[in-house]
């Protein structure tokens, strides 16, 4: 059974199921992959082999009891580093929290420790979430499984990266303009960026609160629904949480888009979009349309506007978001010290990496006095002419379908120097955060270098289904 | 318009960032290309256009006044990087 | 040069919830630092701020007992800052949608009837605590009082005096505790002040250049502090100076304010909205039920005392200025049916007694209903009026039912009139002397020999009788 690592978490489950495999065989084989393997590729902080251990023996006891355990029981999943686990160290891969364990459980690692799901560790990320490589993270790079020369994207690139390099079945990571689809389609996996509000925020450091939100990443269509099934739900905790019925997401993974509408912007096939992702997207239209979708070209003018209102609202949301790292309650503080506003801005200086400060200073300065309408204000409006273009795109599709990035995995390095040109990758993701809206991406085929490219699909609020029937569609034929 | 230096500087004293000088002058640089990117939104009429502050549209999110259980001094102070066992501990601030 | 003062004050209330604002610590005042913390009010990473209902209902209370306008669509802003007793490096406030705008209060000073208006009343939390650390030299930070509730309270530049300034402050401090959102604890901080405090010669239209003098927590030190400042404002500008607009603090041992000399840039807040709450949308209806829930308040509890009670305006205005004593003043007139005995005696001894023995008055050493007895105990005839005084003392002392203290001390008012008569006649037959003085004229005898009758039976004869017995001989 040296297969093991990979299976897909529905697949494992089927093991536990035939009691072909045990909880602990299961979770040994990945942390022994992981051991083996990560050295390569550095996905993981932070190794929980002894509690991820006890947490499969203990699983173990239950199914031998007989217990009746949900569908993701005993499964082994990595934790992106800036969701807060009690007991295990929160790094955000930052030199600020790098010996930060959290005194509490974020809501979303509560519920997969109610469905008795297994923590192999916490992965790494770009620093705070900050960036679209993982070169951003103050520990080390990881590479990207494919090709260990490139990127494996970001921020969850530590998430994406374990799954593809099999060192986990499943992950969560975060999106907050595309942290989690962009990898997920630089290293060929499966990775929802659920509504704004599906998912509690309670316990993921923020970077921009208002766009902020946890997902799953997987290898399949179906082990995604399954995990959202485990972490979507209210939370009173986080009061911009949703007050939505709860959904059996797996309902959705329907073999059939007859009939079913699809808008296709013209916008994100523009300018900057590599030849070869082009033609992958649009063999996956033609696939579709082949099995009986209706494709329609349409057009949203405000996509131009989305990558600087990003910009605006994420940095302002962080630089007040990250005031609290200051080396008083938590967190690095510098050694070198004799007064407060020596801790304060020492402590900030050295705790925080260039991206980071960088975004800090962008958002403080649009927040500042005298900047603010021109900048905060004005991007509040231009956010609501997005949100209206997609409003009304989902009145004549079902959902819209983009790239999910401009090109492939790129070079380690090849962007680091050039933020505007790296910002320039999230292109075809924020828009969706700027809307609150639903996306999925889901890989549609390789470059002439063999790495992935990823199809984004994209719905209305709170319309998670249709995402998974159009990728479970898409992934089976 | 244009991104002087001192306009970073001033940013970092409101950040609590101490910038080197290679640092100010990168972030400058960095600024001036990001802040004319952001400009282009100024290009877009929002006129009669009203501002979304929040990312959903549910209002009155409510707490019941009801105790719930602090967490333990320990572990509050666990994570401090100085306290006295009951206080956060900070340099005189004379 | 003749200068007016303008004075307009920001008051901070803290909210008697049980609850912070933002997460389920408790709210009680004292215990050992950071005990009443988690990660929510100590801005933990990934923690999450979830608004206390009650914050609001009170906040819409305070707001409609002023007079004010209340906001139907509402929300939060982040006030960004650095300082060690703000753990978020940010205050969750309210900039441009406060709760509750344009509303005023009547105050009355030294006889003359003033309208202060209110500009807003907005929520937010409030800050931790530092404490200087004797052993280290050092700060240290406890947060218990972190994401306590607060409304700010901030007047219009309406008040010209120090007078002003405390009659409308002890206002404001009427009405919350009318209403029940705060207990208004001045020595704990529950009710601060800050004061906005300019000059302008008389006649000029424009305001000068006004300073904020900050957390000022006593009556004492508001009068003083804004004496101290007007002729602080007053020396400079007749030396020729300018003001500068700064903050001050004031240290009220010293009896100085000192300016707190901060960077320029240090007040841009960069206020946006608070992206991690949701905005407040009240109904016609809730506002509605929480103005028919209004207590009364304590101008009409004035009104109604002098016309129905008939007390005089300045006994009602005394007793309704604390809610605490207003409430023991109905409570207790309740239990004996004389209100105005019962003012009486707030009037003098309970005032006084107050002083002595150092007790507020939501915290007396008797009950309302003990007091009621007592009235009862005189109005009965069981004691008189002197020996009440004697039984007052007693209760303050033991805190016990004034019948045990009278039956224990055996100081029953004796109006067994054979018993009397007896006293009277040994007393007379004595004083020859005070009989051919009071019928030579002199009235004073009379009170001679009664004092000299009361003293003979320890204060405990009923006066109305010896007086009518005496006068009975003497007349005869």
């Amino acid at each position: 059974m040296n297969n093991i690592i990979e299976l897909t978490a529905s697949e494992i489950r089927e093991l536990y199921d035939k009691k072909e495999a045990t909880v602990p065989e299961v979770t040994k084989a990945f942390l022994a992959h992981i051991k083996e393997k990560d050295s390569e590729i550095n996905a993981y902080i932070t190794v929980c082999e002894e509690e991820a251990l006890k947490q499969a023996e203990e699983v173990q006891k239950l199914m031998d009891n007989g217990e009746k355990l949900g569908p993701m029981a005993g499964i082994p999943i990595a934790v992106k580093d800036n969701i807060c686990t009690k007991d295990i160290k929160t790094t955000c891969a930052s030199k600020m929290l790098e010996n930060f364990v959290s005194p509490y459980d974020a809501t979303v690692v509560k519920k997969l420790k109610d469905e008795h799901m297994i923590i192999l560790g916490k992965v790494n990320m770009d620093e705070f979430a900050m960036g679209g490589s993982t070169e951003n993270s103050a520990f080390f790079k990881t590479k990207n499984p494919r090709n260990l020369s490139k990127v494996p994207g970001g921020s969850s690139g530590g998430s994406a990266a374990s799954i593809a390099a099999d060192m986990a079945p499943i992950a969560l990571g975060s999106d907050t303009g595309g942290s989690i689809r962009q990898p997920a389609s630089y290293c060929g996996i499966v990775g929802m960026k659920p509504t704004y509000g599906l998912v509690s925020r309670y316990g993921l450091v923020a970077f921009a609160s208002s766009l902020d939100q946890v997902g799953p990443m997987s290898k399949t269509v179906a082990d995604n629904a399954n995990l959202l099934n485990v972490i979507a739900g209210n939370d009173e905790m986080d009061t911009t949480s949703a007050k939505v019925e709860k959904k059996d997401y797996t309902q959705a993974l329907v073999n059939d888009v007859k009939g079913l509408r699809i808008g296709v912007p013209k916008e994100y096939f523009g300018e900057g979009l590599a030849i070869e992702v082009k033609e992958a997207l649009e063999k996956a239209i033609e696939k579709y349309r082949s099995l009986g979708a209706v494709v329609e070209e349409f057009s949203l003018p405000t996509t131009k506007y989305a990558l600087p209102t990003y910009y605006i609202i994420a940095c302002a949301e962080a630089s007040s978001n990250l005031g609290r790292f200051d080396g008083i309650r938590y967190g690095y503080r510098t050694e070198n010290y004799s007064s407060l506003k020596d801790i304060y801005r020492n402590s900030r200086s050295e705790g925080f990496g260039k991206e980071v400060k960088r975004r800090i200073i962008l958002g403080t300065y649009v927040l500042s006095a005298g900047y603010y309408d021109a900048y905060y204000k004005k991007a509040q409006k231009v956010r609501t002419l997005i949100k209206q273009g997609f409003e009304e795109a989902f009145e004549k599709y079902d959902v819209i379908l983009t790239p999910t990035a401009p090109t492939t995995a790129f070079d380690l390095g090849s962007k680091i120097e050039d933020p505007l040109e790296m910002y320039l990758m999230d292109l075809y993701t924020v828009p969706i955060n700027i809307a609150g809206v639903p996306a999925i991406s889901i890989p549609c085929g390789t470059d002439k270098e063999g790495m992935p490219i990823g199809m984004q699909l994209i719905a209305k609020h709170f319309n998670e289904e249709m995402l998974y029937r159009f990728a479970y569609t898409f992934e089976q034929n | 318009m244009e991104i002087r230096r001192e306009d970073i500087e001033h940013i970092a004293d409101l950040s609590m960032l101490n910038l080197s000088e290679e640092e100010i002058e990168t972030y400058t640089k960095n600024m001036q290309e990001i802040v004319e990117f952001a400009n282009q939104i100024n290009e877009l009429d929002t006129e009669n256009t009203l501002v979304s502050a929040f990312a959903s549209d549910a209002y009155n999110v409510f707490r019941k006044d009801e105790v719930r259980e602090s967490l333990s001094r320990d572990l509050l102070l666990k994570n401090a990087p100085s306290s006295n066992g009951e206080a956060y501990a900070l340099p005189s601030m004379e | 040069m003749e200068y007016e003062v303008i004075i307009g004050l920001e008051v901070h209330a803290e909210l008697s919830t049980k609850t912070k604002i933002y997460c389920g610590c408790t709210n009680e005042y004292g215990s050992d630092p950071n005990t009443h913390c988690c990660p929510v009010c100590t801005g933990m990473p990934g923690a999450l701020p979830v608004l206390n209902e009650k914050v609001v209902e009170y906040a819409v209370r305070a707001g409609l007992a002023m007079d004010c306008d209340i906001t139907r669509e509402s929300k939060q802003d982040r006030k960004n800052y650095f300082y060690p007793d703000t753990p978020r490096a940010y205050q969750i406030s309210q900039f441009d949608l406060p709760l509750c705008v344009g509303g005023k209060v009547d105050v009355n000073v030294e006889g003359e009837n003033k309208t202060i208006g209110i500009t807003r009343i907005h929520i937010e939390d409030d800050a931790g605590k530092l404490v200087h650390d004797a052993y280290t030299g050092g700060t240290l930070v406890d947060l218990n009082r972190a994401g306590v509730p607060l409304i700010e309270i901030v007047s219009e530049p309406d008040m010209r005096s120090a007078a002003d300034a405390v009659a409308y402050v002890e206002k404001l401090k009427g009405i919350l505790e009318y209403i029940g959102v705060s207990d208004c604890k001045m020595q704990e901080g529950s009710l601060r002040a800050d004061v906005n405090l300019s000059l302008r010669p008389v006649g000029q239209k424009e305001f000068g250049t006004r300073t904020e003098t900050k957390n000022l927590n006593s009556f004492r030190s508001i009068a003083r502090s804004i004496e101290f400042e007007i002729e602080r404002q007053k020396a400079v500008l007749e030396a020729g100076g300018v003001v500068y607009q700064e903050t001050r603090r004031w240290d009220d041992e010293k009896g100085e304010g000192f300016s707190m000399r901060t960077k320029e840039n240090a007040n841009d807040y960069r206020y946006f909205p608070e992206p991690d709450l949701l905005p407040i949308n009240l109904s016609e209806e809730y506002i509605e039920n929480i103005k028919k829930s209004l207590p009364e308040l304590p101008e009409s509890r004035k009104a109604r005392y002098m016309s129905e009670l008939n007390l005089p305006e300045y006994d009602a205005g005394i007793i309704i200025s604390s809610k605490a004593l207003s409430d023991f003043f109905e409570e207790a007139g309740k239990v004996c049916g004389n209100y105005k005995a019962v003012s009486n005696w707030i009037m003098s001894d309970i005032i006084r007694a107050s002083r002595e023995y150092e007790f507020e008055y939501d915290n007396m050493p008797y009950t309302a209903e003990q007091f009621g007895h007592l009235i009862q105990l005189i109005d009965s005839g069981k004691i008189s009026g002197s020996i009440a005084k004697t039984v007052f003392e007693e209760m303050i002392k033991t805190g016990n039912e004034p019948e045990k203290i009278v039956e224990e001390k055996g100081l029953a008012q004796v109006s067994d009139e054979g018993a009397i008569k007896e006293v009277v006649d040994r007393v007379v037959a004595a004083n020859p002397q005070s009989i051919i003085d009071y019928k030579a004229g002199k009235d004073r005898a009379l009170g001679f020999l009664v004092g000299q009758c009361m003293k003979e039976m320890k204060g405990k004869g009923n006066p109305q009788i010896l007086n009518k017995l005496i006068l009975e001989i003497l007349n005869k």
